[in-house]
């Protein structure tokens, strides 16, 4: 074929652009992959008995704030990402915020504690797992992601698989949170990161190979 | 630094072909406006030739947005030109594949067209598209050329244009034959023979949503096998 025949193919009955359509798909993604992370969550891990009463202490909401920024930086971040020419600008900012908040917490609480207490602070209970169950919740939603991105045309795709692998990731740690019984800010500051880093180095892994286009 | 690049990119959009922008030259020639002032008029002129090109395009482009067909097809007209341009310089050792990708990438901006918003350069747009192209033809023919080329900057997009074609090595329509027929025939009757999304719905017993999407996931189909192909 022709190149004049094949801009006479792509002009033919050419077709009206929604401009709505790339954040239709990325809500129904998103609302999806959270989904099945609750549903994994509740089947494997099972809701913490008192999250009845630690949700009325603003501790809660604020360990939820942490992930739900990241996941909305992460977000602008993607969108960005996802379409050429245009440029990441303050995000990296937007994301980094919400990781050196929550290292500054974590500093504060460290500091006012007993010597001996700082330990457990860190540590918690349940170190050595929780970065797993972030990696396993975000089986769901890292497909989910994926899915969206390939939509948009990504130009640097190892930074976009990146950033979308920790759109997936802060979007599991949401739901983690309904489960996860630590409340040090020193913890999250260090486990939760790592959690959310795992996906996210495996989305920069991937990317070139799932984004390509 | 990077401001004035970023004044004299803005001015380059539309570069017409007349002028002869070589690689890198935009920084040049901002520091040239800078030490020799009876220049700098001349890059006021040039600028505003550039930007005429460049909303005219524009304007081509937000009118095959709308669904515009022939508005669409002046677009693709004017941005094959300046991408024969623009490829051949930078390709220099697969002259015969150059054709081959400028309708790569047109098919390429065709399915991405979604992805550009009004508040952006359309020229910044199309060129990171067009230089995505090129780097994944270089990085699939794995040449030193990949290597060499990464400075250039979007008003080289625009800066050659060149409207003879070469003879394109694959054969698009034949991988149109590759595609299942619930993504060709819809692409057949509809982008090949004219056919409207009803009449096409009718002939094909498709619903006109599976018509529509039956075109959009075949383009896309079809770039996916035309870069299996390279």
């Amino acid at each position: 074929m022709k190149t004049d025949d094949l801009i006479g193919l792509l002009a033919n009955q050419v077709t009206r652009v929604d401009r709505g359509a790339v954040s239709r798909r990325f809500a129904k993604a998103l609302l999806l992959g959270a989904l099945g992370s609750l549903i994994l969550m509740s089947m494997v891990f099972g809701v913490r008995h008192d999250l009845g009463s630690v949700a009325r202490t603003a501790l809660f909401w604020a360990k939820l704030a942490y992930p739900l920024a990241i996941a909305v930086a992460a977000m602008l971040a993607v969108m960005r990402l996802g379409r050429p020419g245009a440029r990441a600008g303050y995000t990296w900012a937007l994301i980094a915020l919400p990781f050196i908040a929550v290292w500054a917490a974590g500093v504060l609480v460290l500091d006012g504690a007993a010597p001996d207490a700082r330990w457990p602070l860190v540590m918690g209970q349940t170190w050595s797992t929780c970065p797993f169950n972030i990696l396993l919740l975000s089986v769901p939603t890292f497909p989910a992601v994926f899915w969206t991105v390939r939509s948009l045309a990504p130009t640097r795709l190892r930074l976009a698989g990146a950033v979308a692998g920790l759109l997936a990731s802060s979007t599991a740690t949401i739901v983690y949170c309904l489960h996860c019984p630590e409340m040090s800010p020193a913890f999250w500051s260090v486990w939760y990161a790592i959690g959310m880093l795992m996906p996210a180095g495996i989305g920069a892994w991937l990317g070139p190979k799932l984004l390509r286009w | 630094m990077d401001d004035e690049r970023a004044i004299v990119a803005h001015h380059g959009f539309g570069c017409s072909e007349t002028i002869d922008l070589k690689l890198g030259a935009p920084l040049a020639t901002a520091a040239a406006a800078r030490s020799q002032p009876t220049s700098s008029r001349g890059l006021a002129n040039r600028g505003t030739i550039l930007q005429d090109a460049e909303s005219r395009l524009k304007a081509l482009f937000v009118d095959g947005l709308d669904g515009h067909a022939g508005a669409y097809r002046s677009f693709l007209q004017a941005l094959t030109r300046h991408l024969r341009g623009y490829l051949r310089r930078r390709m220099p050792h697969y002259r015969d594949d150059v054709e081959d990708l400028v309708q790569e990438i047109l098919l390429a901006v065709h399915n991405a067209r979604h992805t550009w918003r009004p508040d952006e350069p359309l020229t910044a747009w199309l060129h990171a598209i067009a230089r995505y192209k090129l780097m994944d033809f270089f990085r699939s023919h794995a040449r030193r050329e990949f290597l060499n080329d990464p400075l250039d900057d979007h008003a080289d997009l625009l800066a050659d244009s060149d409207d003879e074609p070469a003879q394109a090595r694959h054969d698009i329509g034949k991988l149109l034959e590759e595609l299942p027929d619930r993504q060709r025939l819809p692409i057949v009757h509809m982008k090949l023979e004219g056919l409207s999304v009803t009449e096409t719905a009718r002939l094909t017993g498709l619903s006109e949503s599976a018509v529509k999407v039956g075109v959009h996931r075949g383009l896309k189909a079809l770039a996916a096998l035309i870069r299996g192909r390279r």
